[in-house]
């Protein structure tokens, strides 16, 4: 007996789950294949859930989904070896009814999002890895292959939402292998506290209130990268990540460059007296716009960290991977009410509403970035050091009269960056990329 | 006499041949993964994955096997809450072919005593369908540890009891026989005994397969037989439970590190009995009490 399906989805991450979602509940018959032994036990995030993506595809998903806290307050800092220089934003306003933004732990979260999709009716199977595509005569995707006995499975569309370093698509030579220097690795550690000593230390009002704090700098000891820490109901998320070809290069350990940054003296006293309860690692696709890869084909189209979907600037990711499993399974609903085939032709429809939606429109707008990033550094070591001094310099009374301060610090961050001129061309850079 | 006429009629029903064959499994928490709550000290079981009871694969591996060779069914059988049907369709998964979830509030709060009560229960039930022939369980599980209830079920359904069985050499289908090998102190048995009987597996006897692709679609797609206590065919609900179970957890702790510290202490000799004897008295000369309870007791 040979099994058809309208689709399979090689994943059950958040683009998977989105994609298998929408399909099943649309009338699609829908397997979805993931090699973890539960769906979602090889999936890493910080995490936040931008409520927004998962809205439209669960409205009422605050029901019964596995929530941590709501994010009330935003931090960035500023980092150098012993201060940092922080903006933040805190409002009442983020305590509305339905909250914008939360912290989740995705093991929970991912298991209770696929429980829906098998509500839905898409049938899953885990513990199982797909090996490479079965294709026709034609070239055409037809089907799976997987590491279990029993033959190819068939359906009419493959959705590759195999994650960053998904290697299903690698192998049938539909998208590159990822480079060195399109992705970040993130180390993250979870460390248990106690709800109320949470809600003190982050002067927070309920067991549902959350803070997040994003930082550059020193946190990344030079190389292209960000911290991060989220408070969850009882626990803390602590991560640092880089981009691959930086750690390759400076062959610094990321457990150390996460080491130092819980003990800086601004960290430190937040973590005081928790029990690390998890570490893992994850590399994130941040290549931006110029690493996205052909994103559909015959018979496929990939969803997700596969096709680097990551917003590096702002912190997000799964929201588009969300998004993008959203509009492929539209996309291939359409197609179906239509009769048509799924071929790379009509595979447009996809494409199309990708480059319509803030996915696209989105990595569009930074896409500079991660290339002004990797060739100016400086832009993560020199400027928030300086910074930190000139604020210290100006906080610090001590018989020294304004004026020279404010002289001093201007002639320390001319020197630090060599010269005005070069830092009006890194402003101009900044900008242009920004724009 | 119009009755045999109409029975004749009737297509004849083909006779179930092979084995039929239940395994009892239990959904337990994965233990790799428990944490303890660094206030509280219980048990987080909150976002722990669950598995099934490891010592209960090496039962379906084996009742698979055996099914496999004479042909027949296996039946899996587990006593839990709703959330338990994930082990059973994981079983299904493997390759097992049917699988009855026994669930009901009455049942929370089971000991041993009251779960090998409701499982020999729900087996009754099961074998007036069709006579059973091999009850399979593990040898106990990671989360009890007791490995009572399945000589519990034996001597309720009236079943020879082969436990601790690292392999099963022959099996007469027609017989009604089979041959196991047994681990025992000091060696290993092997044991002869009718059909039907309950076989709890050791570990390590062999090695759970990997379904198929037909087989894990097949699970995903299949219907959990899911009984109430009545529907299981349980007579008397005090027997269930808490209400029956005699078994109480008084008190659940950490024990805590021992106060008094270790102490490496050195001794020279030439040959192992100078040594030994140096020790001796080095321990003697620290703790007199010690000399004279040893010393009485040499006497």
């Amino acid at each position: 007996m040979t099994d058809h399906f309208d689709a399979i989805v090689v994943g059950a991450g958040p683009s998977g789950n989105a994609a298998a979602y929408v399909m099943a509940k649309a009338g699609l018959s829908v397997l979805q294949i993931d090699r973890g032994e539960y769906p979602g036990s090889k999936n890493v995030q910080g995490a936040i859930l931008y409520s927004d993506a998962l809205e439209r595809i669960i409205p009422d998903f605050r029901d019964s989904a596995p929530l941590e806290r709501h994010v009330v307050e935003q931090r960035f800092w500023m980092l150098s070896e012993k201060s940092h220089t922080g903006a933040q934003y805190r409002s009442d306003d983020f305590n509305e009814e339905k909250p914008n933004r939360y912290t989740i732990l995705r093991a929970q979260f991912d298991k209770w999002f696929s429980k829906q999709v098998r509500a839905a009716g898409a049938i899953l199977i885990t513990e199982t890895t797909v090996k490479d595509l079965v294709k026709n005569d034609a070239g055409k995707v037809i089907g799976v292959l997987t590491d279990r006995e029993g033959g190819p499975i068939f359906a009419d569309v493959v959705v590759l939402a195999e994650g960053v370093n998904g290697v299903v698509g690698q192998r049938a030579g539909l998208r590159p292998e990822i480079k060195p220097n399109h992705v970040a690795l993130a180390v993250k550690e979870t460390h248990f506290l106690p709800e109320e000593t949470i809600r003190e230390r982050f002067n927070l009002a309920g067991e549902e209130d959350g803070v997040v704090i994003e930082v550059i700098g020193s946190v990344s000891s030079g190389m292209v990268g960000t911290g991060f820490l989220y408070t969850n109901k009882e626990s803390i998320s602590i991560g640092v990540g880089c981009i691959l070809s930086d750690f390759a290069q400076t062959r610094v350990p990321p457990y150390e460059l996460l080491d130092r940054f819980k003990r800086h003296p601004s960290v430190a006293p937040l973590l005081k007296g928790a029990e690390m309860k998890e570490y893992v690692a994850h590399l994130i696709p941040e290549g931006g716009y110029d690493a996205i890869p052909t994103l559909t084909g015959d018979g496929w189209l990939i969803v997700g960290d596969a096709g680097q979907f990551v917003n590096a600037v702002h912190r997000e990711g799964s929201n588009l991977a969300m998004t993008s499993g959203r509009l492929a399974a539209e996309s291939l609903i359409q197609l179906k009410a239509e009769g048509k085939p799924v071929t790379n032709e009509n595979l447009k429809l996809y494409r199309d509403k990708l480059a319509d939606s803030f996915v696209m429109k989105d990595l569009k707008k930074y896409r500079k970035v991660p290339h002004l990033l990797e060739r100016n550094r400086q832009l993560l070591t020199t400027y928030p050091s300086a910074l930190n001094r000139a604020f210290q310099s100006f906080l610090r009374v001590d018989g020294v009269d304004k004026r020279t301060k404010e002289a001093e610090a201007l002639r320390d961050l001319k020197k630090a960056r060599g010269g005005w001129l070069r830092m009006a061309s890194d402003l101009f850079k900044v900008a242009r990329a920004w724009r | 006499m119009d009755e045999p006429i109409i029975e004749a009629l009737e297509p004849p029903k083909p006779a179930p041949t092979g084995l039929n064959i239940v395994v009892c499994i239990k959904q337990v928490p994965d233990s790799a993964q428990i944490r303890v709550h660094p206030v509280t000290n219980t048990i987080m079981r909150q976002g722990v994955p669950t598995i099934i009871n490891p010592y209960d694969l090496f039962a379906l591996e084996e009742a698979l096997r055996l099914r496999d060779e004479y042909g027949g069914q296996v039946t899996v059988l587990s006593m839990g809450p709703p959330m338990a049907e994930d082990a059973l369709r994981r079983a299904l998964g493997l390759g097992a072919d049917k699988a009855v979830l026994i669930t009901d509030r009455r049942f929370a709060g089971s000991d041993t005593l009251a779960t090998s009560f409701a499982l020999t229960a729900a087996l009754t039930t099961l074998a007036e369908e069709r006579p059973i022939d091999i009850v399979f369980t593990g040898k106990q599980t990671i989360d009890g540890d007791t490995a009572q209830v399945g000589p519990g079920i034996a001597r309720r359904m009236g079943l020879n009891q082969l436990t601790y069985v690292s392999a099963i050499d022959s099996l007469d289908l027609a017989a009604q026989g089979i041959v196991v090998r047994r681990r025992s102190e000091g060696g290993v048995q092997v044991l002869r005994s009718k059909l039907p009987c309950l076989i709890t597996m050791l570990e390590d006897t062999n090695t759970i397969r990997r379904g198929t692709v037909q087989d894990l679609l097949r699970a995903a797609r299949a219907d959990v037989t899911v009984w109430s206590a009545e529907q299981a065919g349980v007579e008397d609900p005090m027997k269930c439970g808490l209400r029956g179970s005699p078994t109480v957890v008084k008190r659940v702790f950490a024990p805590s590190p021992r106060a008094e510290k270790a102490e490496m202490v050195t001794v020279e000799g030439k040959t192992p009995a100078q040594i030994g004897d140096a020790l001796i008295d080095l321990l003697f000369a620290r703790d007199p009490k010690l000399e004279a309870v040893v010393t009485a007791a040499a006497r």
